[in-house]
């Protein structure tokens, strides 16, 4: 997978440091792994070697009265939500696995690479994004310096919030060893109600009108009926119809009251399912995982779309006068999944184009050459473009860390 | 504290440059008189006053990018201001630069309730935005004590807390997307109505970065629908400890409060005789816990910190049965500012924040600290995310009172980053404490942020004196000292 000549393997910051010093005096790129689940998203990496930073795991806090867990950034998320599951917690922002998107087994993962790419679940909505729950981080710069920013409390606007940065900045602007991220409790209670039939613009608009309720929905999808029918969830594909689905989580006495209420509000849309823990639970990982483009075999181009709630049906329309497209939406229509059978172009311009107003398009899959050929993130205007090499460039000169990954010449 | 030295050419040719700006600024937005300049000399850090060079008020983006432009080419200073409510000196002026006040950005553009956002102009104050939406069953949602005065700009600058964040997340995490002016004077944009912005999250990066990075010109702020309901219970303890054991065991049963604040015995003593919200006051800690949301689930979590109070020592315990009666628990803890300044000829606000569980020991050390300097100090905490604001009491009239009181301060805010904590939660670095920064970071981390800034601004013209410590110049911060290296790295395992 990767042309990298070596493998380096530092096993401490002063290592890291030392590897990341010498990149620079001999000018020789580095591709920056955790454990390489991640490694087929984003652009293809011209490293001459690899930089492996495996070593950099475990968990070396978690205060749960506190709400917060700092960890090596190697350490495997399957860790980090079993100590957590423990104490009835959570990362709020819902972590997907991509590992089966992405042709990889499950649960392989680590923190650094999820805070690395700032990809959220559906509880995005409203709960945050992964940047929202990072608190602070401890990295080496592209310059081998260390560095770091942040801390262990919420409320810190002591300095630059670098967290932000280093959040979806795919390995480009610094190798970070250890992070903090707040952790939050996990829901008592989860149900979810479906509603069957609606179209795209239906689905969206009611799903609009849940969250300004009161009723405090933390997730809110449309899946349509030819990807409902290989659901894993039983009710769902028993409906044999597209399906809108609105989640509440919560404290029982809470949730079982807003399910009444909500069925009421929509009873005006047609018959409701309620789906109960277990159904509710894995219909979502569904969602959050993208399992209905993540099949074993299946080799189509995935992209994801982020735009205004609401833009999403328009989207969606001009989205589907491209051959072969399949799509689904999360966070109430603002995520839109999109599988397209064209290897060659991931049909780029099209998928871009159906953007008219904002928002932006990622390639999430597709063969290294595409990777290669068409952008993968969202080109930016020249003035923003020009404004993030400077930004990558105050940290990393040389443009020695995953240079390339996101953007060329970044 | 030492701003950096004004540049004398610049302020001989103040009348020239006045007059450069009004052909950009037409009318009354360019301000060189005096006396005209004189309510722009401090921010909310009163202490520390300049007169700044020019006062601009611009009224459009594109005058906004042309008075940037012009400062860029002419290397003039720039401070932008908001409602100039900053407790830390952000927004103090330079005699040698222009400040750029953004209160004529005053209009909400669009209230977009489908996506549930809000596009507005920066000078907007933050409780505008909330009165523009109540009636449609909105708000937005953080809430800073001086929501009624200050900007949705400044709070984008400031990342600005209030006693909801605990729940909704501060500035930070309720702002979807900017229109920004860079000192180049071209305008760029970051978000929008989307959720999650492109590229670097240079969104995440502009709030909070205390105008050095940028001028905010528009703000999308996330809009949240009002609960149905919202109850607060009123909990007295015997101890600071047990207060403290208290909201550590409600987060730990998996209740978030809406807002959970708590108060020592001297703010609990200052905030009942100014406020006279019956307090109880036979008890050493005071905690207001606010929880909002359905019915159904507020009367069930009423109940549960009921009980969790209880078998924590409360010693008194109300339950507001009335929205009247929550207001009036609000009360004190709302007026626990001006309440101090009633028994105070003057107070200095601090901004620490700690990991809550060490709230015992650093309140004690600082009773310790009070006795040592012979300032008297209440403090009031936003319990529920470790935010606390000690109140120190003074008098400026005190010869060399000020200075005690600052040094006293310090000695705060580095026991709070002793403790595992920071120096500010919300207020900013400012000037104030622009000076402690060593205290958290390293040289090189200081520098890695400068770098950071050149990025953005690379003449250094955007609000310099703030934040940083020592200024170094963007070439020096560029230059990188690797020396050869032999062999490649031969202790580091490879493969
Ligand atoms: C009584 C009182 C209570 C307070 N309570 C709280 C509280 O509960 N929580 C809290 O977080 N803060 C609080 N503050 C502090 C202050 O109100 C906030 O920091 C607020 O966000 C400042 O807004 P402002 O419009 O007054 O900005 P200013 O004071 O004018 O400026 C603050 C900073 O923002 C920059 N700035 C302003 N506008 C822009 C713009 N458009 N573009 C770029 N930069 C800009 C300035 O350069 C400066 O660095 C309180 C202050 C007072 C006086």
């Amino acid at each position: 997978m990767t042309e990298s000549a070596s493998t380096f393997r530092p096993e401490n910051d002063a290592q890291l440091i030392d590897a990341i010093a010498w990149a620079n005096s001999d000018l020789k790129p580095l591709e920056l792994v955790g454990s390489g689940s991640k490694r087929a998203l984003g652009r293809p990496v011209q490293a001459a070697h690899c930089l492996d930073l495996s070593a950099f795991a475990g968990i070396t806090l978690y205060e749960p009265e506190e709400l917060v867990l700092g960890a090596g950034t190697a350490t495997p998320m399957a860790d980090i939500l079993a100590v957590l599951e423990e104490k009835k917690q959570e990362l709020a922002f819902e972590p997907p696995d991509f590992g089966p998107l992405l042709g990889r087994p499950a649960g392989e993962g680590t923190l650094g690479g999820l805070l690395s790419s700032n990809l959220s679940g559906p509880r995005r909505i409203k709960a945050g994004a992964v940047r929202d729950h990072f608190l602070g981080f401890d990295a080496v710069s592209g310059r081998g310096q260390a560095f770091k920013s942040g801390g262990r409390v919420v409320k810190n606007v002591t300095g630059y919030d670098l967290s932000k940065l280093l959040c979806g900045s795919w390995g480009t602007i610094g190798a970070m060893t250890a992070a903090v991220v707040k952790v939050l409790p996990r829901s008592e209670k989860t149900r979810t109600v479906l509603v069957r039939g609606l179209d795209p613009e239906a689905a969206v608009k009611a799903m609009s009108d849940a969250l300004n309720s009161p009723y405090e929905l933390s997730g809110a999808s449309w899946v349509p009926s030819d990807l409902t029918t290989a659901s894993d969830v039983g009710y769902v594909r028993d409906m044999e119809s597209s399906v809108t689905a609105f989640r509440l989580e919560g404290f029982g006495p809470s949730v079982e009251y807003r399910c009444g209420k909500l069925r009421a509000d929509l009873a005006p849309l047609g018959e409701t399912e309620e789906l109960h823990s277990h159904n509710s639970l894995a219909f979502w990982a569904w969602v959050r995982d993208v399992k209905p483009f993540g099949q074993p075999g299946d080799e189509r181009v995935v992209w994801r779309l982020s735009v205004a709630p609401t833009d999403a049906p328009a989207v969606l329309a001009r989205l589907h006068e491209i051959t072969g497209a399949a799509a689904f939406l999360d966070w109430a229509g603002g995520l839109i999944w999109l599988a397209l059978p064209h290897p060659k172009t991931g049909a780029e311009e099209l998928v871009r184009g159906a953007l008219r107003t904002g928002g932006h398009a990622t390639l999430i899959r597709g063969p290294k050459s595409l990777r290669a050929a068409v952008p993968v993130f969202q080109p930016q205007s020249a003035a923003a473009a020009a404004l993030s090499r400077r930004v990558k460039e105050s940290f990393d000169p040389n443009r020695l860390l995953n240079p390339g990954r996101m953007y060329e010449g970044v | 504290m030492e701003m950096p030295i004004p540049d004398s050419d610049v302020i001989a040719r103040r009348r020239d440059i006045a007059e450069d700006l009004s052909r950009i600024v037409p009318g009354e937005g360019v301000i060189v008189e005096e006396d005209e300049r004189r309510p722009y000399e401090a921010d909310g850090l009163t202490a520390y006053r300049t007169l700044p060079l020019i006062v601009v008020l611009p009224e459009t983006t594109e005058q906004v990018a042309a008075v940037m432009r012009y400062c860029r080419d002419n290397s003039i200073k720039v401070v932008p201001r908001g409602a100039g409510t900053s407790l830390s000196g952000g927004a103090l002026p330079l005699a040698d630069g222009i400040l750029l006040g953004m209160g004529k950005f005053n209009q909400i553009l669009e209230l977009d309730y489908p996506n549930r956002c809000a596009r507005v102009q920066p000078g907007v104050t933050n409780l505008g935005i909330t009165h523009a939406v109540q009636d449609d069953g909105f708000y937005y949602a953080p809430d800073p004590s001086s929501q009624i005065a200050c900007t949705i700009g400044g709070n984008v600058a400031e990342n600005s807390g209030g006693v909801h964040c605990l729940k909704y997340g501060l500035t930070t995490n309720n702002v979807l997307g900017v229109e920004f002016v860079t000192i180049d004077g071209e305008v760029l944009r970051f978000g929008g109505k989307h959720l999650d912005s492109e590229g670097y999250d240079l969104l995440g990066v502009l709030t909070g970065s205390e105008g050095l990075l940028g001028v905010v010109t528009e703000v999308t702020v996330r809009l949240l629908p009002k609960p149905e309901c919202a109850r607060a219970l009123l909990i007295g303890f015997p101890s600071n400890e047990a207060g403290g054991d208290c909201v550590a065991a409600i987060i730990a049963d998996g209740i978030i409060p809406g807002g959970m604040e708590m108060m020592d015995k001297p703010a609990i003593d200052a905030a009942e005789a100014f406020a006279k919200a019956g307090y109880p006051m036979d008890c050493q800690a005071l905690l207001i816990v606010e929880l909002d949301g359905p019915e159904a689930e507020v009367d069930y979590l009423i109940d549960r910190v009921r009980g969790i109070a209880e078998a924590r020592g409360a010693t008194s315990l109300r339950i507001s049965e009335t929205e009247e009666e929550r207001l009036t628990f609000w009360a004190g803890r709302k007026a626990a500012f001006p309440a101090v300044g009633r028994i105070s000829p003057d107070y200095y606000c601090m901004d620490g924040t700690i990991p809550r569980n060490k709230l015992p020991h650093v309140l004690s050390e600082m009773a310790k600290l009070s006795t040592k300097y012979g300032l008297r100090v209440a403090n009031v905490f936003h319990a529920g995310d470790g935010n606390l604001h000690p109140l120190i009491l003074y008098d400026a009239n005190e010869p060399g009172e000020l200075e005690k009181t600052e040094e006293f301060g310090a000695e705060i805010l580095k026991l709070c980053v002793e403790v595992g904590g920071v120096l500010t939660g919300e207020h900013g670095v400012g000037v104030e404490k622009r000076d402690l920064m060593p205290e958290m970071f390293t040289e090189d981390d200081l520098k890695q942020q400068q770098r950071l800034k050149c990025a953005f601004d690379p003449q250094g013209l955007l609000n310099p004196g703030k934040v940083f410590p020592q200024l170094h110049r963007c070439a020096e911060l560029g230059r990188m000292h690797i020396h050869k290296g032999q062999l490649p790295f031969p202790d580091i395992p490879r493969f």
